[in-house]
């Protein structure tokens, strides 16, 4: 019962079809009934579908989008509103596009720390974890250059200061010298600028997709984790994936755009920003030049470090440690729901998670509670932030005693269930 | 279990208010001096927001009799004015009051022809230099995005500021001289809301500057009030539109993660509970 | 059978079939504002019609206008040619057999599309054999009428729609 059904149509094209190319049951096998996911998944594990759904909306509406917008940097703010005030239903699908993207992030960061929580990247998923970690870095790649194409004030200088950053590597002999210009392709942010923006955000989703694939094909070779960490090898902790996963996605999937929906027709902007309801202007920086709320706490990470170098050197290493925490991590159990310490931590570390993101949109110098400045709190987060994949992770997963963990989900199935 | 649910949620509720207590100290962020513009009512705000005709035709009236001196609406096309409920032969007849040159004449020359329907609110300046030129260094800022430019959301409702409520601040915060102690630069206005205080805009409105058709006072306020409705339609025309799509779509949404939720249920019902499970195979 | 294939089974249930089909209707609601982009937009549509002042145009001369991102001909004619166009009504050799009266709202001014109905070119003013208008892309002969007569075009030169506004001013589209 927990093999995989094998695909067998009844229909005769259909069957026709899949002696020439097994199509159908390739889905049937990755997205069907004849996909066994553990019988306990709880909601938590609705996300990746959403993350999915939402790149096929940015990819789609996207492409729709690029069908009246203007890469110019006299006209792209312009083509913008033309899109917003004369095209048929460009406003919707502006809003859909230029919303999508905090969704998709929202709905991936919550992927992640379900990841976290869960022990997802622990063996044997090492490989799913790191295609995963760089989707998140092609999604912030491709986020970022996207909110350059408005051209408006906050897209100028978002562009400007990012770029600015890959400045730090100027003593790398050869390359480091030139290196902003290069990716300016002048001597600022400009029209080649803009244009190569245009270019990668077009091209990165479907590298995004790509790698989406080899996430979906990592996934399946070990199988999906589950709320217990606990392997689903007994005779009854797996479920066909359709109909029951298919029906919970789409019960999760129509929240998600309930919720998605409110933003889109009720408060559009709420996630942009004001300035870039002004057209770029090279002469003008804006007071607080903030990134989209999804960069925050890296940028808070960023300026918590006085030196220029250290500080991107410490944003970018933010990130790229994910890559070691399958090792980082030592505890023979997966779920935090049998290690109450790391638990602890891991809600710590997302509200030190949440605080970074608000100290990024603070200035510096801002003077908050205590009398003391936004930056020495970010170097207080920040150092936590470390400090939790440092130190608290590797000793506290070494050394925490934890709970039982129960002999296979169906046991604990109607364990559960005898408890009422 | 459950205790220990509540001494999560407690511990992030305690998180979130140490947090909140931390950056509570921040409302003092804004410049000392500018004040907060204050809440007025719209008939646009709500999830049945509607646009308000009149004080838009007011607003439009303010717009083309006094605003427009300095400040272009490039954006806007007199077509859209539809929305503000005239009909085609109005429309036309606000287009022909003004005069553009590009057509050209049989011998190739720059001819001034009348407006259309299909053309744009023409900018007062010719360029951003002569606008400067003309206004004491400042630039007018154009009018077609700035209530939204203006507008600043956050997630704690009183400290956001709407475009609306900026614009009828400005236009009602002008002081006739500068507090005790703060040096003015010449040429530069006191206004309590403008950021830094002083503006380079000398007081724009006056009362009874402008004689409403319907016959509403012509306060300063009231003429600020109509500006701003005006401004925040020509910032967001597709308000009304997205709002009533909006509700449809929640309404059709919430009938149909009603239906999918059953549907779920129903799908689950027998694997749920483990009813399918032989326990002595375990 | 599984108690996984009774719940695949039991598919006709009403419950799972007024799911199916509120998701079918979100679905079509999703694709349409995907397709109803690409139509012309409102900047465009509010160009779609023209105005034009025939005081401009003496008799016996055309004039061309863009309308529409196309070229539309007006022609003021002549008596001369009114009486030609007329006296054509049932030639034989017409492919795509009109009424000259059925083609104007006043004789003296011929307003059509100035579009080749064979594969778009623009056909010239005063050409060819029947001293009307030809099409140098594939021969095409239309008469002063704006008629088919000789070569590959299928269909006369179509009228457009226009209104007098008043004696010396029409409006196209």
């Amino acid at each position: 019962m927990a093999s995989d059904k094998k695909f067998e149509p009844t229909n005769p094209t259909v069957k026709w079809v899949e002696d020439r190319l097994p199509i159908f049951g390739l889905l049937y096998s990755s997205l069907g009934a004849g996909y066994n996911a553990p019988r306990n998944l709880n909601y938590w594990w609705n996300f990746g579908v959403l993350a999915g759904f939402m790149l096929v909306v940015q990819i789609v509406t996207g492409i729709v989008l690029v069908m009246h917008y203007v890469p110019d940097v006299n006209l792209a703010f312009d083509s913008v509103q033309h899109i917003r005030r004369d095209v048929n239903y460009g406003w919707l699908l502006q809003a859909v596009h230029a919303n999508g993207a905090s969704m998709f992030f929202i709905v991936v960061y919550i992927h992640i720390l379900r990841g976290f929580y869960f022990g997802s990247y622990k063996a044997p998923r090492e490989i799913l974890w790191f295609l995963g970690i760089i989707i998140y870095l092609l999604m912030m790649a491709t986020g970022f250059m996207g909110y350059v194409l408005p051209w408006g004030q906050m897209s100028f200088w978002g562009a400007k200061v990012i770029t600015n950053l890959f400045g730090a590597f100027d003593f790398i002999p050869f390359i480091g010298d030139g290196i902003v210009e290069w990716l300016w392709g002048g001597f600022a942010v400009g029209q080649p600028t803009l244009n190569r923006f245009f270019s990668l955000h077009y091209l990165l989703p479907f590298v995004l997709v790509g790698v989406v694939i080899l996430h979906i094909w990592a996934l399946h070779i070990p199988g999906s984790t589950n709320p217990l960490g606990i392997d689903a090898n007994g005779p009854y902790d797996k479920i066909p994936f359709h109909p029951y996963y298919t029906a919970k996605d789409a019960f999760g999937l129509g929240v998600f755009i309930i919720f998605f929906a409110a933003f889109v027709f009720y408060i559009p902007d709420f996630l942009g920003h004001p300035d870039n309801y002004i057209k770029a202007n090279p002469l003008v920086t804006p007071e607080h030049i903030v990134p989209e709320w999804y960069y925050l706490p890296f940028y808070a990470i960023l300026r918590a470090i006085p030196d220029k170098l250290l500080g991107v050197v410490a944003m970018f290493s933010s990130i790229l440690i994910l890559f070691a925490m399958p090792w980082l991590d030592g505890s023979r159990v997966r779920s935090m729901r049998f290690r109450p310490l790391s638990k602890f931590f891991f809600w710590l570390f997302v509200v030190n998670g949440i605080f970074l993101g608000y100290l990024g949109q603070r200035s510096p110098d801002d003077v908050l509670a205590l009398g003391v400045t936004a930056l020495v709190y970010a170097q207080f987060a920040t150092t936590f932030y470390f400090a939790y994949f440092l130190v608290i992770m590797p000793l506290v997963s070494r050394m925490e005693t934890t709970k039982p963990v129960p002999t296979s989900i169906a046991a604990a199935v109607l364990e559960a269930n005898k408890k009422g | 279990m459950t205790m220990m649910r509540n001494i999560k949620i407690k511990g992030l509720l305690a998180a979130i208010l140490g947090m909140t207590a931390i950056t509570s100290g921040a409302n003092g962020a804004t410049a000392e001096g500018v004040l907060h513009p204050e809440r007025n009512e719209y008939t646009t705000t709500g999830i049945f927001g509607k646009w308000d005709i009149p004080s838009l035709q007011r607003g439009l009236q303010v717009y083309v009799e006094v605003c427009s001196a300095c400040h272009s609406l490039d954006l806007v096309a007199f077509r859209t004015l539809e929305d503000l409920g005239y009909n085609e032969d109005e429309i036309k007849a606000i287009a022909v009051e003004y005069e553009y040159n590009d057509a050209l004449d049989d011998d190739g020359e720059p001819m001034f022809r009348p407006g259309i329907p299909a053309d744009y609110f023409p900018a007062p300046f010719a360029n951003e230099k002569a606008a400067r030129a003309a206004n004491g260094g400042a630039l007018p800022p154009d009018f077609s995005t700035l209530v939204k430019a203006r507008e600043h959301l956050s997630f704690l409702p009183w400290n956001s500021v709407y475009g609306e409520d900026y614009v009828v601040a400005l236009m009602t915060g002008y002081h006739d001289e500068a507090p005790e102690g703060v040096e003015m630069t010449p040429g530069l206005y006191y206004n309590d809301y403008f950021a830094g205080n002083q503006i380079a805009m000398a007081p724009p409105l006056f009362d009874d500057m402008v004689e409403y058709a319907d016959g509403t006072p012509a306060t300063i306020h009231q003429m600020a009030y109509d500006v701003a409705n005006f401004m925040a339609w020509a910032s967001d025309p597709t308000m009304q539109e997205r709002k009533e799509m909006g509700l449809n779509v929640m309404l059709f949404m919430i009938v149909f993660v009603i239906l999918l939720y059953f549907t779920n249920k129903r799908v689950w019902k027998k694997v749920k509970k483990g009813d399918d499970i032989d326990p002595s195979k375990l | 059978m599984t108690t996984h294939d009774d719940v695949v089974e039991e598919r006709r249930n009403f419950l799972y079939i007024a799911t199916g089909a509120a998701g079918v209707v979100a679905a079509g609601a999703a694709v349409w504002p995907l397709i109803d982009q690409m139509n012309p937009s409102k900047d465009v549509l509010a160009l779609s019609s023209i105005e034009i002042d025939l005081n401009n145009i003496p008799e016996g001369q055309s004039a061309v206008f863009l309308w529409r991102g196309n070229p539309v001909f007006v022609r003021h004619r002549t008596p001369e040619e009114i009486a030609r166009a007329e006296a054509d009504d049932n030639a034989p050799d017409l492919i795509d057999p009109e009424r000259d009266e059925d083609r104007v709202q006043r004789p003296e001014w011929l307003i059509m599309s100035g579009v080749c109905t064979h594969l778009g070119c623009v056909p010239l003013d005063q050409q060819g054999d029947f001293g009307g208008w030809f099409c140098p892309c594939h021969g095409s002969h239309y008469d002063i009428s704006g008629r088919i007569r000789k070569g590959p075009a299928p269909l006369n030169l179509p009228i457009v729609e226009y209104t007098f506004l008043d004696d010396s001013t029409v409006k196209i589209g």
